[in-house]
């Protein structure tokens, strides 16, 4: 299902990028004429009303993408403590990019994640979007915009053979927040897995052949057996996936990590959380 | 009287606008060693006004055939290093040699493309051209403006470098080695024994700031190795021709700075954002473009280090 969902986004990019050069060709398009939003709206979310969603998500990039391989992004929820609205899920959409749809992570129940950062490709000046969807069955989106980096930098590998080398690995890490001790529950911690996820978008020199597409789309966190956190990728994602994200933490002694790539591998690890402090 | 003066006028004009063209077609290049030629490049981004030339470029000259190391940012300055190769010799070109697949060192590759020409590169090169050529060619139009861009091909190398190959110019042989992921995953330096120059790709930057797009440990790895090369003079891939091995040290100072503050930095939990903003900013004066690429150098090789 996730192989149909990312071709379909490939193909409606492809023709996103034909009506754009098309434009480029007439530089009396009006701004804005080329904006792949709509198309995305329908593709991803199946037009489902957009709400404003500046008080209930927050994105931030850096305004230019210094290292096209590697742009870090930052989502927050927004909610005030008092709204008894949950968010379910968050999805991330590079709109420029070849396979837009870059993320859709989806939020354990009692897990309380507030803030999840990771790092994505960027290929050109685009719009960025993050979508929550909440438990009113609403979706709210917020934006902004990257500048594509310059000179030699590229969204791809910077190191073929160590990228091999590292495939499966898996790191977590807890970090200590400021002014939030054990006793306050909240948690930051760190998965990172060691992948190449090649794009499938580029041609072997040798063999003449495409590259087949080889990266991790799905990751699934837990603290014991109570969901922390899940993510759906796709090929806009850095090379070796890496996520750091508050949470609460439920007393639970092991944190637990499952991811699958599009060959079928299955990479699982589990760690002792330290001080789990309840 | 009035009428022969106008003519005359009009004859000198002619003379030194036919005179400035040819001027302006051909590179500017100065002799470094017996019949090597270096155009040291632009300290400066690739742009359309500067023609993308701010790599160094060079070629040497044998008792048979030519050799060209990298060929530039752009088609047009490839084809102004060939005005100015064959203003100094009708030697055939025998060899393009890629020192690595960066726009501002392969752009100008399409002007060699001829008989009996044959590109040399990294093992790794066509490989990573496959990869970041697509990418390279839309960036760049975006960039450098469609004009400029008109006939840029990415030309994969066909004799592939794996350890070292010795390339015969006629009395005159170049040591050509490829190295590991350093600058990026495709460095070759060329080696001239004869007069001790050693063609250094963007393993070496001087005066602009270093460009990491390869690996951290590996670069610094490579700069002490380099450091035993038999040369007496540098050219680096960006910056003056200079004295060797001394020519390393701003390099090397730079580069164990930005590890030892990303590597500080990881080990106190702060985040790859932290690192684009504070990561050896001790270096900001002595480089130039320092605000073009430090923050990206830190986000590579924070994103590198913390495997470690």
């Amino acid at each position: 299902m996730p192989g149909r969902r990312f071709r379909l986004f490939f193909v409606a990019s492809a023709l996103c990028s034909a009506i754009v050069l098309g434009a480029q060709i007439a530089p009396a398009a009006t701004p804005g004429a080329n904006d792949p939003w709509p198309g995305l709206v329908q593709d991803i979310f199946n037009n489902r009303p957009m709400n404003d969603g500046a008080e209930v998500i927050g994105i931030e990039m850096p305004y230019r993408a210094e290292d096209a391989a590697i742009v870090p992004v930052t989502l927050r929820t927004r909610l005030s403590p008092g709204d008894n609205r949950r968010v379910l899920r968050i999805t991330l959409v590079i709109d420029q990019n070849p396979a837009p749809m870059a993320a859709k992570f989806e939020l354990g129940p009692d897990a309380n994640v507030t803030e999840i950062s990771t790092r994505v490709r960027v290929n050109n000046y685009t719009d960025v979007h993050a979508v929550a969807e909440l438990s009113d069955g609403k979706l709210y989106m917020t934006k902004t915009y990257v500048k594509a980096s310059g000179g030699c930098s590229a969204p791809a590998a910077k190191n073929a053979v160590e990228a091999k080398n590292r495939l499966g690995q898996m790191r977590y890490r807890q970090f200590a927040r400021s002014g939030q001790g054990p006793a306050s529950g909240t948690r930051e911690a760190q998965i990172m897995i060691g992948h190449p996820s090649h794009s499938g978008l580029q041609m072997d020199q040798v063999t003449q052949l495409y590259i087949p597409a080889f990266f991790v789309n799905e990751l699934r966190l837990w603290q014991d057996d109570s969901l922390v956190l899940a993510m759906e990728g796709g090929i806009s994602i850095s090379e070796d996936p890496n996520i750091r994200f508050t949470y609460a933490s439920n007393g639970a002694k092991r944190f637990r990590a499952e991811a699958r790539d599009t060959e079928g591998h299955v990479f699982q690890k589990e760690w002792n959380v330290e001080d789990s402090g309840m | 009287m009035a009428h022969g003066v106008s003519v005359l006028a009009l004859l000198v004009v002619l003379g030194t606008s036919t005179l400035a063209r040819a001027q302006e077609q051909e590179l500017p290049v100065s002799e470094v060693a017996p019949k090597i030629f270096v155009h040291v490049g632009e300290v400066a981004l690739m742009t359309r006004e500067n023609d993308g030339a701010t790599a160094n470029v060079g070629f040497i000259v044998g008792d048979k055939a030519v050799a060209v190391i990298d060929t530039g940012g752009s088609v047009r300055e490839g084809e102004r290093l060939l005005a100015a190769i064959r203003a100094r010799t009708d030697k055939p070109i025998r060899y393009v040699i890629n020192t690595h697949g960066h726009p501002d060192h392969v752009f100008g590759n399409a002007a060699f493309v001829g008989s009996g020409t044959v590109f040399v590169g990294h093992w790794n090169l066509p490989q990573a051209l496959a990869v970041r050529g697509p990418f390279y060619t839309d960036a760049f139009r975006r960039i450098m403006g469609e004009q400029l861009m008109e006939g840029v091909r990415m030309i994969a190398p066909t004799l592939l470098v794996d350890g070292t190959t010795k390339l015969d110019l006629g009395s005159r042989t170049l040591t050509v080695t490829s190295w590991p992921t350093a600058h990026s995953d495709n460095d070759l330096t060329v080696l001239d024994e004869q007069t001790g120059t050693l063609f250094a790709g963007d393993l070496l930057f001087l005066a602009h700031i270093p460009v990491l797009d390869g690996s951290l440990r590996g670069w610094l790895k490579v700069t002490d190795e380099l450091g035993t090369l038999p040369a007496q003079r540098v050219v680096p891939g960006h910056g003056p021709v200079s004295e060797w091995p001394g020519a390393l040290a701003d390099q090397r100072r730079y580069l164990t700075k930005l590890a030892a503050d990303i590597r500080a930095l990881i080990a106190r939990g702060e985040p790859i954002t932290a690192a684009a903003s504070t990561a050896a900013a001790s270096e900001r004066p002595v480089w130039q473009l320092f605000e073009d690429y430090n923050a990206r150098n830190a986000t590579s090789a924070y994103s590198e280090i913390e495997w470690e």
